[in-house]
């Protein structure tokens, strides 16, 4: 904990996500280039799916960042509301529209998967509304929060709301097995997965990539809010001198 | 039924959502950072 309460010192929070920001960001994209050649010339096609399965290395990692978006969004609210850490409300804001477009991406990747595989592009079933319903969220977030910092707002609204739209994520994860629906039931765990490994070994590297390339998107939109904020505080000081 | 018109479909849409989220986020972290200068 002393270690977090020391990043949130905007000065040195800065100093790290400079050399951060790029690292993170090249190494994701490295790993997502890899991720995509093996996704697409070095697995076999599915015995049931055929190809169409090559969908999976897009989708999944779109619904990882989406779900894991909104818990990063969660728990930097809890931590600005607990201990009023200043860079807890930059990052839940920062996190805001990269989980929503990974949300929208993955509602998309879905439905093109959907077509060839279920004969339809969409189904009014427990994932996909659900996941549906996370992006809507996400959209209402990002307008509180501009609301908010555009009035001078405290950030206590958006975070109460951040918190309280977490309790989608244990209704999207579990909505294969609380309902019957078209998408297929829980298929990666921790410890085991259905899908073969001859299909499923170039995923974890997609996931990597993909989560470290969000990363670096988030820290550059951390630096941008942080930056506007000092432009802002200084113009402000200029206007009252 | 051709599958590759949809897994090139996903992969464009994934990979350009990506890359366009992190062009602007970059720009705009650019432009803050001179105006703060």
């Amino acid at each position: 904990m002393p270690a977090l309460h020391a990043l949130a010192n905007p000065a040195r929070f800065l100093t790290i996500a400079r050399s951060l920001t790029p690292a993170l960001t090249w190494i994701g994209v490295a790993l997502i280039a890899l991720g995509c050649w093996a996704g697409l010339t070095q697995t076999p096609p599915d015995y049931l799916q055929g190809e169409t399965v090559r969908i999976l290395y897009v989708h999944v990692p779109a619904a990882w960042l989406g779900m894991g978006g909104w818990s990063g969004i969660a728990l930097s609210s809890i931590a600005y509301l607990v201990w009023r850490h200043p860079l807890a409300r930059v990052a839940a804001r920062a996190i805001a529209v990269p989980g929503a477009l990974f949300a929208a991406i993955c509602l998309i990747s879905g439905s093109i998967w959907g077509r060839p595989t279920w004969g339809t592009w969409w189904q009014w079933d427990g994932r996909l509304t659900s996941m549906l319903l996370l992006f809507f969220v996400y959209c209402g977030y990002i307008a509180l929060a501009r609301a908010d910092a555009d009035r001078g707002g405290d950030g206590r609204i958006p975070a109460l709301y951040g918190i309280a739209g977490s309790v989608l994520l244990p209704i999207i994860r579990y909505s294969v097995v609380w309902w019957n629906t078209l998408h297929q039931g829980p298929s990666i765990g921790l410890t085991k997965s259905t899908i073969d490994n001859a299909i499923l070994w170039p995923l974890p590297i997609m996931l990597a990539g993909f989560t470290l390339f969000f990363a670096g998107i988030v820290l550059m939109r951390m630096r941008a809010m942080l930056a506007t904020a000092k432009a802002e505080a200084r113009l402000a000081r200029m206007a009252r001198a | 039924m051709n599958p590759w018109p949809f897994v090139a479909a996903a992969y464009v849409v994934t990979l350009g959502g990506g890359a366009l989220v992190a062009a602007f986020s970059y720009v705009a972290m650019r432009r803050a950072e001179r105006r703060g200068k």
